[in-house]
């Protein structure tokens, strides 16, 4: 069998480490802790009984769950937003730092290789989760609930992107400056384009191009915000989504309500951004000195 | 893209790619971080299959030249060839093994584990990684420890596993910075062992060491570096020509220990002083003096100069 090519190897060794540092094992207790929660929390929507003593009917319980779910994988996508910065922040400088990546810059592996490497390895590991643990919070509402997202497949997609923009963003910052900076600043990014997203929002509302545009700069900045408006919309059921337009534009100044999925070309833009932080990673580490 | 050193260029003109080109050969070699210049004109060759020391003292450069031969650091200015090929190329790197003096691997993996690592970027034939990792523990004292994580070595053993991965593949050159700073007598016995036999077997060897004694035993030719250039170079007979004499002497006061200036440069610790470049037919007149300024003299031994004598010898004239 031949050898692997360096990018596989440096992959390889980034899942390892997560693996014998007991990161994912971390996770999975925490994530199955988080979900029994959440599914106890669920099922007691559709028994609690209401001030004329009957349970909710199937609608309410349906639009109540499809309210708290989304609630609830805001704070799941925070956390995996915070994982993933916190992990990728230190994944560069800290080896730079300690001397570990000396003896590994040493073979004949391109710096471009051991950034890609990474970057592969922790978005392997940041799939795998964002897949598993939404798999598994939706099997667990609907088993409590019978309410199933109208798009689970996208807001599996949304989430996971989301997580990968914060590791991508995190290790470009980690190319050049030291894990607790990168991961506070990357953390920080998150907030700020989600605090963007809701004045563009309320531009929207307002019908101010100028506030308006906050929010577009924002998203092209760090596209998190644009991707969890996406995580959203794939959530509303029809009846909220109606209810929403009805309204009228200020329905839309509210950061857990999305009335479209996010357009073609944001999308497109996000695959131009991946490309583009993933290249100036690559340059950043290939100009650095070691 | 302006990358760090990744070439996959061929050798310049000047420099031919093949086994009779010098194992390293640098012209004016030169780097600057901001003002401050950590290399300034280094010029050298190190031929194959020789043991070279590159000494000097703290803050010379003797890590960033490693770093520049290595291709881990630019140049500012000047050029650099090892094995024939331009610093950091790519394919050069196969047939390179390194020791850095700031000596880290994986934790989490076990000693076998990060020489098959190693083995995978070197890239080595899979065939041969099992025999490879068995020698090299062998080699580096660690066959008991294999199958132990990394993270559970002292200091020692994971400067030993770091030589272990330097040794990997039969390399044609290895830089070794400091190769035994963590390592207890016998430990340092036997890396000297280790350097012999690579030199035994044709591998050029870079050694930057603090231990001059360790050189002065192992080497066949240094370079003194201070302050980023080369201060004196050559094989060890060509440098260790003069002679030294140490002297106990009580009563000499600092009036006193000026005027012996004229007996070239000394090294003064307490009653002892070594005059590190005085031949022993001025003994008699040395004594003579040092009785003069009223000092008691309790003891003369002429020797041999030590590398350590000439070291400090050469740093003084600097």
């Amino acid at each position: 069998m031949p050898a692997l090519p360096p990018v596989l190897v440096i992959a390889r060794l980034t899942v390892q480490e997560a693996s014998r540092r007991r990161l994912l094992l971390a996770l999975v207790i925490l994530t199955l802790i988080v979900v029994g929660i959440s599914a106890w929390g669920f099922y007691k929507i559709s028994t609690v009984t209401g001030p004329n003593g009957k349970p909710p009917s199937h609608e309410e319980v349906i639009i109540v769950s499809s309210q708290l779910l989304i609630f609830v994988t805001f704070v799941y996508s925070g956390v995996l937003a915070l994982s993933a910065a916190v992990v990728a922040g230190p994944l560069i400088s800290n080896e730079v730092e300690s001397g570990l990546i000396l003896s590994i810059l040493a073979r004949p592996v391109r710096r471009s290789e051991i950034v890609i490497g990474k970057w592969l390895g922790l978005a392997i590991l940041v799939t795998i989760y964002a897949v598993g643990s939404a798999a598994l919070e939706m099997t667990a509402v609907d088993w409590a609930t019978t309410y199933v997202p109208p798009h689970p497949v996208e807001l599996i997609i949304y989430v996971g992107l989301e997580g990968l923009a914060l590791l991508s963003l995190g290790l470009l910052l980690s190319t050049r400056l030291s894990g607790i900076t990168g991961g506070v600043i990357a953390l920080v990014a998150w907030l700020m384009a989600w605090i963007g997203g809701i004045v563009g929002d309320i531009g929207t509302g307002l019908q101010n191009e100028a506030v308006q545009d906050v929010g577009i700069v924002s998203r092209l900045i760090l596209p998190t915000d644009g991707l969890w408006r996406g995580a959203i919309n794939a959530m509303e059921p029809d009846v909220i989504l109606a209810q929403l337009r009805g309204a009228g534009a200020f329905a839309r100044a509210n950061p857990f309500a999305a009335l479209d999925p996010p357009p073609v070309a944001f999308l497109l833009w996000v695959a131009v951004w991946f490309s583009l932080i993933l290249f100036l990673s690559i340059w950043s580490f290939r100009t650095r000195e070691i | 893209m302006a990358g760090v050193a990744e070439k996959e260029a061929t050798a310049p003109s000047g420099a031919v790619a093949s086994s009779s080109s010098p194992a390293i050969h640098t012209v004016e070699l030169t780097k600057r971080f901001g003002g401050t210049v950590a290399l300034a004109g280094l010029s050298m060759t190190v031929p194959r299959g020789e043991i070279f020391g590159f000494l000097g003292p703290n803050g010379a450069g003797k890590t960033t030249a490693v770093k520049l031969l290595l291709g881990l650091l630019a140049p500012t200015s000047g050029e650099a060839w090892v094995l024939g090929q331009p610093a950091g190329n790519l394919g050069t790197r196969r047939r390179i093994g390194y020791l850095p003096e700031l000596f880290r691997y994986q934790s989490w993996l076990s000693a076998r584990e990060v020489l098959a690592m190693h083995c995978e970027l070197a890239p080595l034939p899979r065939s041969t990684w099992k025999e490879e990792i068995d020698r090299t523990l062998t080699t580096v004292g660690l066959a008991e420890r294999g199958r132990d994580r990394v993270g559970t070595f002292s200091k020692g053993m994971q400067q030993r596993l770091g030589l272990g991965v330097a040794l990997l593949g039969k390399p044609d050159l290895v830089f070794l910075d400091e190769p035994t700073s963590a390592l207890d007598p016998v430990g340092r016995h036997d890396v000297r062992g280790i350097i012999r036999e690579l030199a035994a077997r044709g591998t050029a060897v870079f050694l930057n060491s603090h231990l001059l004694s360790e050189v002065e035993q192992v080497c066949d030719r240094v370079a003194v570096v201070d302050h980023g250039r080369v201060i004196a170079g050559g094989t060890m007979q060509e440098l260790l020509t003069g002679s030294a004499v140490r002297v106990r002497v009580t009563g000499l006061t600092a009036d006193g220990h000026s005027s012996l200036e004229s007996f070239g440069p000394m090294d003064v610790e307490g009653e002892q002083i070594t005059f590190t470049k005085l031949s022993a037919d001025r003994v008699p007149e040395l004594v003579s003096e040092m009785v003069k300024l009223g000092g008691r003299v309790f003891e003369v031994v002429p020797r041999h100069q030590t590398l350590e004598d000439r070291f400090l010898q050469l740093l003084d004239e600097d």
